[in-house]
């Protein structure tokens, strides 16, 4: 125990490290408690494309000289509010999906091409820079927090709702459209601010990997959604610790983690793997 | 007073007719089979009554009123493919999402709420699946679930959406038992689309038969004669009587091209057997 206070206090001597622990700390509330209704709803596949579109809107900032952050908020949002315009037909959805994907890094590239100075910003939007943040960012990304929080909040009864039973929820006079479009623009958000920490391709370790973890291990909402924070909140700064005194990078350790909590639940729990039930079509209605 | 009436409906799907001057009333307290081919309307219906579609002419009366979405004397069990089967989440919170769905803000429940989701669990023998992950039910366990789901706030109206696919004999006979006795403790009124008319005998009233734009209102004997069926799929049926069950079987062959009937296991099996 004291050995551990003693280690984190030598790793809060540093200006950067506590300003690392502050912004992970936020991201990882915001990716655990966003990312549990992602994984809900089986849309994670819309979650890493956000992340991917990202990469345009912040390679397009730099090069009209706007913080790179404001690129990918104003991007991804616009691109998640797209996707939920689009409705619920999933297979179409994908596929449009994923052009828009692909599309978007090539974009990312081109923003680059006439970005001279290149390589340093790439790497850092592609893979984050939790030890480069400084407190400016850190405002703003606790400042998206608190929408994101907010409006999740507000949307939360109907959202869960939807997700479980769509139909039944669109017969009781929930706007089925609106809520998908909405809680998508929530997850472009949380998006940008996990891709702050990990960077746009590792966004799932935050996102995806803990929500995922928690609903192997329980099966209760609330407890759910705790769980999914905590990991997030855990895998994070677990992983900044390591890279410390590795010297590996932040996003690798943060993705290992999150990758081990999922494989060990999952072996804890092998009679629930969702393998284990013959999975029924979800076909268009 | 009716609980439903139908007075000369045309609903029109993508241009497609799927009911076609329809008049019909169901009164309040019956349990209504609903029977019909795959394709026949018989989700179009319901989603008619429960005010998500509109008929393109005609009136639909529900409880004397226009269908309008968020009906709460309306309880629905959709049809439960869409239902993911891989949801780890408890049964408790999956009956308890739809409280108030609606509203907006947090899905905050109070004493009240747990109480009536508890009694209508046990109500519907479904107690024990309230701590249990929907992942790891069994589809007449997960069917249940969202029965007792579409009794809650004590519905006067039910619409059961094929509530007996993918479920054993056993759970189907379980589930009919179920749905039947609260048709008479409740005075409730069901709806109750199957594709199998021998299994729900027993329990209904009367049936709705769906096909090829028309439907047929009556009681077993009154609309499951050949000349009835012959009218409403526009071909050659045959009903036949056999050790307490009835087949509905087609000679004709332009039944067998025009593909709707294809998936009618009555049908099917008879022409197998």
């Amino acid at each position: 125990m004291i050995i551990l206070l003693m280690i984190v206090h030598a790793m809060l001597e540093y200006d950067f490290m506590r300003n690392a622990f502050a912004a992970s700390g936020v991201a990882a509330v915001v990716s655990g408690l966003v990312g549990y209704f992602l994984v809900l709803r089986g849309q994670t596949f819309a979650g890493h494309a956000l992340g991917h579109i990202g990469f345009a809107g912040a390679t397009g900032a730099i090069l009209i000289g706007v913080p790179p952050v404001w690129g990918l908020v104003g991007l991804t949002v616009a691109a998640g509010v797209g996707m939920g315009m689009m409705g619920e037909r999933v297979s179409d959805r994908d596929v449009a999906i994923g052009v828009v994907l692909a599309l978007s890094l090539g974009l990312g590239l081109l923003f680059l091409h006439y970005y001279t100075s290149f390589a340093a910003q790439a790497t850092s939007l592609l893979f984050g820079n939790v030890l480069a943040v400084d407190r400016p960012t850190i405002a703003v990304l606790a400042g998206l927090a608190l929408i994101t929080v907010a409006a999740l909040s507000a949307i939360m009864r109907p959202l869960i709702f939807a997700s479980l039973q769509p139909e039944l929820a669109e017969a009781k006079g929930v706007p089925l459209r609106f809520v998908s479009t909405a809680f998508l623009a929530i997850v472009a958000l949380a998006v940008s601010e996990s891709a702050q920490i990990v960077g746009i391709l590792l966004v799932f370790s935050l996102m995806v990997g803990p929500p995922a973890t928690a609903q192997l291990l329980v099966g209760g909402l609330w407890s759910g959604i705790a769980l999914s924070i905590g990991f997030a909140l855990a895998e994070a700064w677990v992983g900044i610790a390591i890279a410390y005194y590795t010297d590996w990078p932040v996003s690798f350790c943060i993705a290992l983690l999150s990758a081990l909590a999922y494989f060990v639940s999952r072996g804890w729990a092998p009679h629930r793997s969702p393998n284990a039930q013959v999975q029924a079509p979800r076909e268009p209605v | 007073m009716n609980v439903i009436e139908f007075d000369r409906v045309t609903i029109e799907i993508g241009g497609q007719v799927v009911l076609e001057n329809a008049s019909f009333a169901i009164e309040p307290g019956e349990f209504i089979g609903v029977l019909g081919p795959n394709g026949a309307g018989k989700t179009t219906l319901m989603r008619a009554i429960l005010g998500l579609l509109r008929p393109s002419t005609g009136t639909i009366r529900v409880f004397g009123r226009t269908p309008q979405r968020g009906d709460a004397d309306i309880g629905y069990v959709p049809q439960v493919r869409t239902v993911m089967p891989g949801l780890r989440v408890r049964g408790f919170d999956f009956v308890a999402s739809s409280i108030r769905g609606d509203r907006w803000g947090l899905p905050t429940l109070g004493r009240a709420d747990r109480r009536t989701i508890d009694e209508t669990l046990t109500a519907v023998g479904a107690r024990d699946l309230a701590d249990r992950a929907l992942s790891d039910m069994s589809g007449g366990e997960r069917q249940r679930l969202l029965l007792a789901q579409a009794l809650l706030g004590e519905p006067r109206l039910l619409l059961l959406d094929e509530p007996l696919i993918s479920l054993d004999q056993r759970h189907q006979e379980s589930i009919i038992e179920l749905v039947g006795r609260f048709v008479h403790n409740r005075n409730i009124t069901v709806l109750f689309s199957a594709h199998e008319l021998n299994q729900l005998i027993g329990a209904l009233d009367r049936v709705l038969y769906l096909g090829n734009g028309h439907a047929a209102l009556g009681t077993v004997s009154e609309v499951v004669t050949a000349p009835v069926l012959s009218k409403l799929y526009g071909a050659d049926i045959d009903v036949v009587h056999a050790d307490g069950h009835i087949f509905v079987l087609s000679r004709g062959r332009d039944l067998e091209r025009s593909g709707d009937m294809h998936d009618h296991p009555a049908h099917d099996r008879a022409r197998h057997a």
